[in-house]
């Protein structure tokens, strides 16, 4: 456990944790679009800035992003600071230019005091802020479909030489994370679209709910190395299952003991 | 042969010294990148046959050898003539028989490629004798230009690897990074870390697996010392990081090269190739016991990739993208082990610090800044090149002593040092001594040793607009700050270079680059804004003019400026004419000549070749004022 202070209140955290989560634990809200707990910390957005400093430091302080800063013990936070606020605000400016017309940048940027961008609004404006975590999400789920491409203001989120992924198995993992829904895909009961490539669906046997993709129950068994017939069943009816399973197994000895 | 003991390495070392004083006379062909590109392979192939044709090699002992640059890039090809040490300048194959006959044969000197001192216009015979050459001190580069890059004997012979045999055989690996300590020895590549703070932590960084590592990503433009050192001797690194890995008890290393050094690739390669079969590098080295080898890691030609956390992805073969390094690289660097990465001119240091000893190597350079430093000398100066010397001495020395001065003698504007994350420098600083403190705080850096001079022809707005172009180009836009906030810099700076300045601009600019040094994840964003802040220091009044006279006060930016001719002195010598790209100039020969504004794009060309100086330039604003008529049809 390290203790440190976050805007004048003492905390502890445990060892091997990032300033972020401490300051959440403690109840102070710092303000981040790249950081998600099912992805390593990547420190792309740079909203989440902090001051820290040491007694010993002599007034001196860095100005560092929390999500990847280790938590250490005497650790002097300010998540307020006059500065930090100020490179907010810089931050929040040029995404707000960057991506003028997505609700979640329009919001946080009003939290900051910003109605409209005091730079040159993009004259193609975007949903996709650059934050990584589709990219991240798919690594992390071993598939790396997607990547960015490009560099400096080029840069995009693609995949391969802009073609239809053959890596992708249409598990919709990077839809879903897109913090402002610039992921397109469409789904329907057999087919399912996303980055240009096609996916057959695979029917529940019990329901008959296309849930998962042929590509996608196909990798699944592939890595469990369990037959695939075990990943055509959809989560509820597993669920279902497992409950119905649950009540018998529950009956059974219970009413023999009652008895 | 294997060398497997320290005096089986003496015994090498003075075979490789027989065999080159034998030469009696001794031609050196530079064949660096720049003398190569004027021609200077088929200079040394007409030297090598016709020696051998005339049985010269054989009857007089007369060598030749093609060497590593010899930094008199500008000049080239060039050809020292030994043990005489003549300098050719501008040597092509045609004037090889005529070398051979007058100087090899008869003693005399070929004096029409002789240097000659641009200001007195006197022939300079001896290499040592030339300004450019005479004012520096080299550590570094101590055998560039001396040695075949690819001739390990030759290597041998000038004392390579004399540092590390001390090294191996003399010290203990603290004791090594004892020595780089006393030396004062800071990275090369720019921010000066202490080299021996490194070491050490990487040494007491826990784990049996280390590396170390070369950075030979140089990218900065107008910079290329680190290749001259890679191309022209390669041993020089290698044999730092030998020493290095040493002391930190590392046993695996890369050198990262760009892709588009194909030379210094080359050369690295068979360095290391030689090595290797001569026992320097691999298992037990010299019959030491100590384990080392190396790997040669081509970039993919991306500036950011000089950034330490982005040059160690790119060799695990990911992404060249920096990651925060609030854990540093000597506990978790490449593959997240210990790491030690230095620049390619600090690694060539190490070798001599470790023959001649830290103190020696102190005894040069400021209190603070110790040795010497290898600069890219290039720009509007009258010798472009690369140079090294002693840390502390004047910007007016290096640019008016070694680079003779400005171009056509026009005053001098400012100076460019450290790079895209550098700064420009008015001539009121021109006295300051060039160390890593002084630069730093007058707006500039060390940087990779690029050193841009600029005379009055250049427009500080539009300077600070081309290394926010190149920034904007090479920033990896990971992280907020440094993409999007280049990418605004960038279209304020197109504004006020195209007569959109708008008041409240420089705050605008101001506010924005202190958000992208506190926000940006690398130094590469934090550095960004400063060649914006550093031209806004000093030169100010360009950037008001710009904004509120829409003009360009150096009559740079094209869209603000219109040229004419004045009558009066016009003698209608035609120069203009000729370097008009657009044949917007007209007149007869000896007539008067006149600029049609409709047809001119404002390039300047003319202004800058007329001999009479008839050419002026004027704000925009102004033309209608003065040529109206024209202007409206």
């Amino acid at each position: 456990m390290a203790t440190l202070t976050i805007d004048g209140r003492r905390v502890e955290a445990p060892a091997g944790t990032f300033l972020l989560q401490a300051c959440r634990q403690a109840g102070v809200s710092v303000p981040t679009l790249c950081d998600h707990p099912a992805v390593e910390p990547y420190g792309g957005c740079r909203l989440c800035v902090v001051d820290v400093t040491r007694p010993e430091w002599d007034g001196w302080r860095k100005m560092v992003v929390s999500c990847l800063y280790p938590v250490e013990d005497g650790l002097i936070v300010d998540t307020r600071s006059d500065r930090v606020i100020e490179t907010r605000r810089v931050v929040l400016d040029l995404l707000l230019a960057r991506s003028p017309r997505t609700p979640l940048i329009q919001r946080l940027a009003r939290e900051y005091g910003i109605e409209r961008t005091s730079y040159e609004p993009n004259p193609e404006p975007t949903d996709c802020i650059l934050c990584g975590l589709c990219v991240r999400i798919c690594d992390r789920l071993g598939h790396s479909a997607i990547g960015t491409a490009d560099r400096g203001a080029g840069r995009v989120v693609a995949p391969p030489f802009h073609e239809p992924p053959e890596a992708c198995v249409g598990c919709l993992a990077c839809a879903e994370i897109c913090p402002t829904g610039f992921i397109r895909f469409e789904s329907g009961p057999d087919r399912r679209r996303i980055w240009n490539r096609d996916f057959e669906m695979v029917r529940c046997p019990r329901c008959g709910r296309a849930h998962v993709t042929k590509a996608q129950a196909a990798w699944y068994a592939r890595r469990m190395g369990w037959p695939e017939a075990e990943f055509e069943v959809c989560d509820s009816c597993r669920r279902r299952d497992m409950a119905a399973t649950t009540v018998r197994l529950g009956e059974g000895p219970t009413g023999n003991a009652a008895s | 042969m294997r060398i497997a003991s320290r005096q089986h390495f003496e015994e090498a070392v003075a075979a490789a010294r027989d065999r080159r004083e034998a030469r009696t006379r001794d031609i050196w062909v530079c064949c660096g990148t720049g003398c190569l590109a004027n021609g200077s392979a088929a200079v040394a192939e007409a030297f090598r046959s016709r020696i051998e044709a005339e049985g010269l090699q054989t009857g007089l002992g007369v060598y030749t050898k093609t060497t590593g640059c010899h930094g008199f890039c500008q000049r080239g090809p060039l050809v020292v003539i030994q043990p005489e040490g003549i300098l050719y300048t501008r040597v092509q194959a045609r004037d090889v028989p005529e070398i051979l006959e007058k100087t090899i044969g008869r003693g005399e000197v070929v004096e029409r490629l002789l240097y000659r001192d641009p200001n007195t216009r006197t022939p300079v015979a001896r290499y040592e004798e030339i300004p450019f050459y005479r004012h520096q001190t080299r550590i570094a580069m101590r055998n560039i230009g001396r040695l075949d890059p690819g001739d390990l004997d030759d290597a041998l012979a000038l004392g390579a690897y004399g540092g590390l045999v001390r090294a191996l055989f003399e010290k203990t690996p603290e004791e090594v990074i004892e020595e780089v300590r006393k030396a004062g020895l800071r990275g090369r590549g720019g921010a000066g870390f202490s080299t021996a703070r490194k070491w050490a932590a990487a040494r007491k960084a826990r784990g049996d697996r280390k590396f170390v590592l070369c950075n030979g990503d140089e990218g900065d433009p107008g910079a290329f010392k680190d290749r001259s050192i890679l191309e022209g001797d390669p041993h020089s690194v290698l044999e730092g990081m030998i020493i290095g890995a040493y002391a930190v008890g590392a046993h695996e290393g890369y050198i990262y090269v760009r892709d588009e050094y194909p030379l210094a690739v080359v050369h690295v390669q068979k360095a290391i190739e030689d090595a290797r079969e001569r026992g320097l590098l691999g298992r037990d080295i010299l019959g030491s016991g100590f384990d080392f080898d190396l790997r040669v890691s081509r970039g993919g030609g991306a500036f950011v990739c000089g950034e330490s956390s982005a040059l160690m992805r790119s060799i695990e073969g990911k992404v060249g993208e920096p990651r925060a390094k609030y854990i540093h690289a000597s506990d978790r660097g490449l593959f997240d082990l210990p790491t030690v990465l230095n620049n390619v001119e600090t690694w060539a240091d190490v070798g001599a610090i470790l023959t001649h000893g830290g103190e020696w190597f102190a005894a040069y350079g400021t209190a603070k800044s110790r040795g010497t430093k290898a600069f890219s000398l290039v720009g509007k100066v009258k010798n472009t090149g690369l140079i090294e010397l002693p840390m502390g001495e004047s910007l007016r020395r290096i640019i008016f002593d070694i680079g003779g001065g400005i171009l056509k003698d026009r005053p001098f504007k400012a100076v460019q040092t450290g790079g895209p994350s550098g700064g420009c420098l008015p001539a009121d600083r021109l006295d300051l001594p060039v160390d890593y403190e002084v630069l730093t705080e007058n707006g500039s850096m060390m940087g990779s040793g690029g050193m841009i001079v600029m005379d009055d022809r250049t427009c500080m707005v539009d300077v600070a607009r081309y290394f926010l172009k190149f920034l904007s180009e090479e920033s990896c836009g990971k992280c907020v700050p440094c993409r999007e906030g280049l990418r605004q810099m960038l279209h304020i700076f197109d504004d006020l270079c195209e007569g959109r300045g708008r008041p409240g601009d420089i705050e605008r600019i101001e506010r924005l680059a202190r958000g992208m040094q506190l926000g940006s994840l690398c130094e590469l964003g934090k550095s960004a804004p400063n060649p914006v802040l550093s031209t806004l220091r000093y030169f100010r009044d360009e950037y008001e003019a710009h904004i509120d006279r829409k003009a360009c006060p150096a009559g740079i930016c094209r869209t603000l400026t219109t040229y004419r001719i004045i009558e009066d002195p016009c003698t209608g010598c035609h120069q203009c004419t000729k370097v008009c790209p657009v044949e917007a100039i007209e007149g007869r020969p000896r007539q008067k000549h006149r600029i049609l504004p409709e047809k001119c794009i404002s390039c300047g060309s003319c202004y800058d070749v007329c001999p009479e100086n008839c050419i002026e330039f004027l704000p925009r604003g102004g033309r209608e004022e003065a040529i109206h008529g024209h202007a409206d049809h």
